[in-house]
């Protein structure tokens, strides 16, 4: 399916490369000892480096470095056993440099790919052109004062991974896709939380529309989407915008735009019209970064089994089908609740049923992550076993089920206390079956006159009369030898 | 390399500098003999050789990921003429 924007000239392409910024889980700053941490009262997390006092001089973080590079690997890309710190010179209320200690010329990892998956079960392949370490600048806020922006410094010098794609994707999805990637690798490496809503993770969409076949448009830049929501409708609006002012003989003019999340709009951000004068240099407070090879590779060693090959290795091995792996496998929280609840119930499908539409159903519903979950993998897996065993039907589990999520308890213990056994005991279901026969001639006449279909109001009433508990099997197999006669 | 006015006004707005106009021209002259004079640099021969990064030859120390440094909140806005409920304020920035 290809995603294009009609106009009144025909279909227009549009194409998208991001920029990711990710937070580095790092304990303290990438140049200071400050600490990281989300939500500190204002100025709390400053030191006098990252106020840029005059004087202080910056010293790297070993760990972001370390974070950076394993990233980099997760991605696929190549390492650069030299890099260099460099200036990018803007002026800015919350920057208290007056420039950002970035990285230009030579950036820590450069050329990777990252595949995407997409919603139809098909994959593509993006560019990964570079990742670089630089620091964040501290917040503004411009809605505690009528007329003064209120500045805090705690995420001043932070340390962001800056991820840059090359302009690969063709769709909204696609975008989403790409950082829905991202995020899902950088979580189970452990390299960034992924937090979009505390901001751990943002992106920046180019975006730019042309004619299929045609040269590249001119792009704007859509500054800090924080949702893949917020993102789909920006790119939408732009690339709308775009192939008007196109269609109406106008020209794009290149520029940072910022997306309205209250309108639905991107509009210009006049602020930022001198943002591609950076005037970078290298920084001459700092020394390159000079890696061994040999601690690259044993970085690479040690990174843990990543998204795309767990998702192989569940289709592979447990023989699932490649969406419901892509779910199980996108977060690091979700395969491992899976594997453990495989390895206490069994059935490899069986659980990633019960995992995706029931577990996933009801932590949904009370709004809780799996970390929370009442119901424990090992309970879950005991569930399953119960189910694969013949000692509850299916149908009694989603009851069990609910149970278990409400009160936490075991399986076996619900199915204990409450004498939800399946009755798998020939003897007692022919006694509930003779019964049935000996009260209803009239029935039972009916389908040996040829009306089989009642077949299934008999096992209903066998049901019923055992509370749900016979083995459906086994009570379909007894009740057509006895009706036979 | 040679700056005229105009590069030099622009340079002047990128860094916050006001300079009245009857500055610039002087001023473009003053940052020319600079450059000319470090362009004399330009006539030794630099072919294969790396930029030197310091003069003596040393890797970079790395610091250890723990918290230092920071908690002193009054520390850092003691410069600050405005400071208010803790945070910086400056003229209101809109987006």
């Amino acid at each position: 399916m290809t995603y294009m924007i009609k106009g009144n000239t025909g279909d227009w392409e549009v194409v998208m490369g991001l920029e990711i910024h990710a937070q580095v889980s790092s304990n303290a700053k990438l140049f200071s000892g400050a600490a990281t941490t989300f939500g500190a009262d204002p100025n709390e997390q400053v030191s006098l480096v990252d106020a840029a006092m005059p004087g202080m001089l910056p010293v790297v973080n070993k760990e972001c470095v370390r974070q950076g590079v394993r990233t980099g690997l997760a991605m696929g890309c190549e390492i650069n056993l030299k890099s260099v710190f460099a200036r990018k010179n803007y002026f800015y209320a919350d920057l208290p440099q007056g420039y950002q200690i970035s990285q230009f010329e030579e950036p820590i990892v450069k050329r990777g790919k990252v595949t995407i998956d997409l919603e139809d079960g098909s994959t593509k392949e993006i560019g990964v052109e570079r990742l670089h370490l630089e620091q964040d600048a501290g917040k503004s806020i411009h809605d505690q004062h009528p007329t003064q922006s209120y500045i805090d410094l705690n995420r001043s010098g932070v340390c962001l991974m800056e991820i840059v794609s090359d302009p690969d994707m063709r769709s909204p999805e696609e975008a989403a896709a790409y950082v829905s990637k991202i995020r899902s690798i950088v979580r189970c490496i452990g390299s960034c939380d992924g937090n979009m809503a505390e901001g751990s993770m943002r992106a920046d969409v180019n975006v730019s529309v042309r004619k299929p076949g045609d040269e590249y448009g001119t792009r704007c830049e859509i500054k800090n989407l924080n949702s893949l929501r917020f993102m789909k409708q920006a790119i939408e609006f732009e690339a709308k915008r775009q192939v008007q002012i196109l269609e109406e003989g106008g020209s794009i003019d290149q520029e940072t735009r910022l997306f309205d999340t209250a309108k639905g709009i991107t509009r210009s951000m006049r602020s930022k019209e001198d943002a591609h004068d950076y005037r970078y240099f290298p920084d001459p407070d700092l020394l390159p970064v000079i890696l061994e090879q040999a601690w690259v590779d044993e970085l690479a060693a040690d990174l843990p089994e990543l998204p795309d090959v767990k998702k192989n290795r569940f289709i592979s091995d447990f023989g699932l089908p490649a969406y419901d792996a892509g779910v199980l496998t996108a977060e690091t929280e979700n395969s491992a609740y899976y594997e453990q609840a495989v390895d206490a119930g069994g059935d490899p499908k069986l659980t990633a049923n019960w995992v995706i539409s029931e577990l996933f159903g009801r932590l949904n519903k009370a709004d809780m992550s799996i970390t929370d979950s009442p119901v424990t993998p090992e309970n879950l897996g005991q569930l399953v076993g119960l189910i694969k065993d013949d000692t509850i039907s299916g149908k009694i589990a989603k009851d069990v089920f609910d149970d278990m999520f409400s009160t936490g308890k075991m399986a076996k213990d619900i199915v204990e206390e409450k004498g939800l056994k399946q009755i798998t005991d020939t003897g007692a279901i022919e006694a509930i079956i003779d019964d049935l026969i000996a009260n209803n001639p009239g029935q039972v006449e009916q389908y040996r006159g040829g009306n089989e279909k009642l077949i299934g109001w008999f096992v209903g009433q066998t049901m019923k009369a055992s509370q749900g508990k016979a083995n459906p099997g086994v009570v379909n197999k007894i009740l057509k030898e006895k009706l036979a006669g | 390399m040679s700056l005229d006015k105009n590069t030099v006004a622009k340079i002047a707005k990128l860094a916050r500098i006001r300079v009245p106009e009857e500055e610039l021209e002087p001023l473009a002259g003053e940052l020319n003999t600079i450059i000319g004079f470090v362009e004399q640099l330009g006539e030794v021969d630099t072919d294969g050789v790396e930029p030197m990064t310091s003069a003596i030859e040393h890797e970079m120390f790395q610091r250890d990921d723990v918290v230092s440094d920071g908690g002193y909140p009054d520390r850092v806005l003691a410069n600050s003429e405005h400071a208010n409920m803790g945070f910086f304020t400056v003229p209101k920035v809109v987006e």
